[in-house]
């Protein structure tokens, strides 16, 4: 039987590496174990920090990073930043988003992948730069990445 | 010397010799590498050095700057010079491994060069191109070079001796005298002088102060302070720690955005390591002083970078700035004084002190001592990451050591010319071509209207509109407006609305007069750099490439075709209340 939700959670809270506690860092911790954050971490993260469930909404709400309903299998992110801009990003995501049936980010009907856009990868010298499943992949071309993303998406499949 | 240290140092010495003696692969594994499948490679050549049972040891390093040429492998032979591979696949390693199992010197792969030592089989000397010659590392003087995971090769190239002298040998004065002979300024954007920053933390009363290190680096463009954390961490905890003894600090927090893992990776081991010599934590190196550091990591927002809201971000709230006063140096992280520095100017601080501030102040051009570490980035045929001194022109650094715009091919080979350069992160503004010749120093940039800021450097050839680049980075501002001041959060938005017109042949004559206003606005009613600067990408525009607007308003059409596709960017917003806020509501 899968963990209970709840004792993921406090696994999450309680096995962060740093010594400073935050609202914040409880809720990167969550997000990194369960992929989002569940109603149920918000209260947990309020009694940990002696603080109220608004407050931990009111910090979930403002990083564009969390999310709050599953994720799909695979997470594709796409920079559109400046750098990745010049250099054909907005193609790429026009392509991509055709290609998962999209109209802009958010997840596919089968759940398979969820497309994020991003601000910034961190790899302005490889751009245009997107993520797969986390790992930063160097686009070549529209045609070379829609062949990786299949790529990569079926070997996790399989 | 410190006895401590001694011990320290002879065994990594020791480890140095070791390693000499034997074959060393080095992998370059920053992100930049790992985004175009260096893991895959250097997993692979440590799996044939096994197989081979080869007496040879593969390892990652960071990014030696030259992102170009990644995957990049090089190949170190007991008293033989480093031989860099470029551009290296799966399909090379045969060959590599090879080299190392017959002892030959037979290459057909693509070789950069050497580096460290004479030329051999005549290849190219990396110190002899310009990607290098026109460099001087100080703070990256070991990235590429250096295993990030292993303190001992960090020691071995005289680390932790600047830590090691200011507490034997210095007093907490002394050291910021130094710092201040050194002329370091703030590398973060603002240029203030170093030395005068951390006076203000000594004043402060005690007993708990802070030194906060702002690795947020949300700017577009620019990868040095992660590029540093991901190759040298200990140069930054090093410098860390040496300002927490020249201000009486006794903690620190390294700050970076979650998700990045090579730097926050690297930076907990350097730290664990760190802890593990004593190095930090109480009584570093059996002295008086103490100081804890950790990572605080900060979810996606860009506004964390800026001072204040990264202290309200370290405590676990919402990245929103303070009203100042009190200055941190007063009221800082938990309500005690802090102090925040750039990863950058950091990491300069061991080598000054183990130097001499005299020697870094003979380094760069009048006030602006030292280096500048730029990214280059962009329609440039050589993108990475240099270190060059304070004094030659932004156009030698475009043109020659980035190589300047690539040719394009279209059936024909088209030369393309260097027409825009958008320096100092999306606030920085957009310059014109004629900004080449300006000179690398924060006045010289100051005066000509630019910002060297973060130091990235991203560079637009003559196919790019200048609309079209604008609207992606004011669409970029108003997505990162943390939503605190309405100039900035309703300005942003309607900027982008205005932008998304002009660039879809819809705009007016009178959106000339509309955009000031609302910048001007903007500028005056919000309380942080991201609102007071939001204008700048379409003012300097509008100064450089007034053309691009007129010819999208009176002629309904976008000179280069960049404008015509649909413009993708993220809907999401930052919910304003800050609180009573749920998932659906």
């Amino acid at each position: 039987m899968a963990e209970d939700i709840k004792s993921q959670i406090q696994r999450a809270i309680n096995s962060q590496p740093q010594k400073t506690v935050t609202m914040l860092s409880c809720l990167l911790a969550v997000h990194d174990e369960c992929g989002f954050i569940p109603t149920e971490a918000i209260e947990i993260i309020a009694s940990k920090n002696d603080t109220s469930i608004n407050d931990v909404w009111a910090v979930a709400s403002f990083y564009t990073n969390f999310r709050f309903t599953p994720p799909a299998k695979n997470i594709i992110e796409i920079c559109w930043g400046p750098t990745c801009h010049l250099m054909g990003a907005q193609q790429i995501l026009s392509a991509v988003q055709d290609n998962l049936s999209l109209e802009s980010e958010g997840d596919t009907e089968d759940g398979f992948v969820s497309l994020k856009y991003n601000t910034c990868i961190g790899a302005c010298s490889q751009a245009p730069v997107i993520t797969i499943n986390h790992h930063p992949v160097h686009s070549i071309s529209t045609d070379k990445i829609l062949e990786k993303i299949n790529k990569e998406l079926k070997r996790k499949n399989d | 010397m410190n006895k401590q240290f001694e011990i320290l140092r002879q065994k990594a010495t020791k480890r140095n010799e070791d390693l000499k003696s034997t074959v060393q692969i080095r992998v370059g594994l920053g992100i930049c590498g790992e985004s175009v499948g260096a893991l895959e490679i250097l997993n692979q050549l440590k799996d044939r050095i096994k197989s081979h049972d080869l007496s040879a040891v593969a390892y990652e390093v960071g990014c030696i700057g030259l992102c170009y040429a990644e995957p990049l492998v090089d190949i170190q032979k007991p008293g033989e010079p480093r031989i860099f591979f470029q551009n290296v696949t799966e399909d090379n390693i045969d060959e590599i491994i090879k080299l190392i199992s017959e002892n030959s010197n037979n290459f057909t792969g693509s070789v950069l060069g050497t580096l460290g030592g004479p030329s051999i089989n005549g290849l190219p000397q990396i110190e002899e191109m310009t990607q290098w010659k026109y460099q001087t590392r100080i703070a990256t003087r070991n990235c590429g070079t250096n295993n990030p995971n292993e303190i001992l090769d960090y020691i071995s190239t005289g680390g932790y001796e600047g830590l090691s002298k200011a507490i034997s040998t210095m007093s907490p004065e002394e050291v910021r005298n130094e710092v201040a002979t050194s002329g370091l300024r703030g590398r973060g954007g603002a240029a203030f002088p170093t030395a005068i920053k951390w006076g203000f933390l000594v004043n402060s009363p005690g007993p708990d102060k802070y030194i906060l290190v702002n690795c947020e680096e949300g700017d577009p463009g620019a990868y040095n302070d992660k590029g540093i954390l991901e190759s040298d961490p200990h140069t930054l905890i090093e410098g860390a720690a040496i300002a927490g003894f020249a201000t009486g600090a006794n903690k620190g927090y390294v700050f970076i955005r979650h998700g990045h893992n090579g730097p926050i990776e690297r930076t907990r081991e350097g730290i664990k390591q760190a802890y593990e010599a004593n190095l930090l934590g109480d009584n570093i190196l059996g002295s008086d002083f103490s100081f804890e550091l950790e990572v605080a990591l900060v979810g996606e927002s860009y506004v964390s970078g800026e001072e204040t809201a990264l202290m309200e971000a370290i405590e676990g709230k919402r990245a929103m700035p303070r009203s100042r006063p009190p200055f941190p140096a007063a009221v800082g992280v938990f309500g005690k004084p802090s102090n925040i520095n750039n990863v950058k100017t950091l990491s300069y601080a061991p080598e000054i002190i183990r130097k001499g501030g005299e020697w870094f102040s003979g380094i760069g051009y009048g006030r602006s001592t030292g280096t500048a570490i730029l990214c280059l980035n962009g329609n440039v045929k050589f993108p990475g990451m240099y270190e060059v001194a304070f004094g030659i022109t932004i156009g030698q650094v475009v043109e020659k050591i980035s190589g300047g715009a690539p040719e394009k091919w279209n059936g024909a080979t088209l030369h393309r010319t260097v027409k825009l350069l958008q320096t100092g992160g999306p606030l920085g503004g957009v310059l014109g071509r004629e900004s080449l010749e300006t000179l690398l120093d924060f006045e010289s940039m100051a005066a000509a209207g630019a910002i060297l800021g973060s130091g990235g450097i991203i560079v637009g050839d003559d196919t790019v509109c200048a609309v079209d680049l604008v609207r992606n980075l004011v669409a970029f501002c108003q997505f990162e407006s943390c939503g605190k001041c309405f100039p900035c959060r309703l300005g942003m938005t309607h900027l982008v609305e205005v932008l998304e017109r002009i660039s879809s042949g819809n705009g007016s004559p009178n959106d000339f007069k509309l955009m000031p206003i609302v910048g001007n606005a903007m500028a005056q009613g919000s309380l942080c750099g991201h609102g007071q600067l939001g204008f700048n990408p379409i003012s300097s525009a509008l100064r450089y490439f007034g053309e691009d607007f007129r010819i999208h308003i009176e002629e309904n059409r976008c000179p280069t075709g960049s404008c015509i596709a649909t413009f993708h960017r993220p809907t999401r917003t930052r919910p304003i209340a800050s609180s009573g806020w749920y998932p659906g509501s």
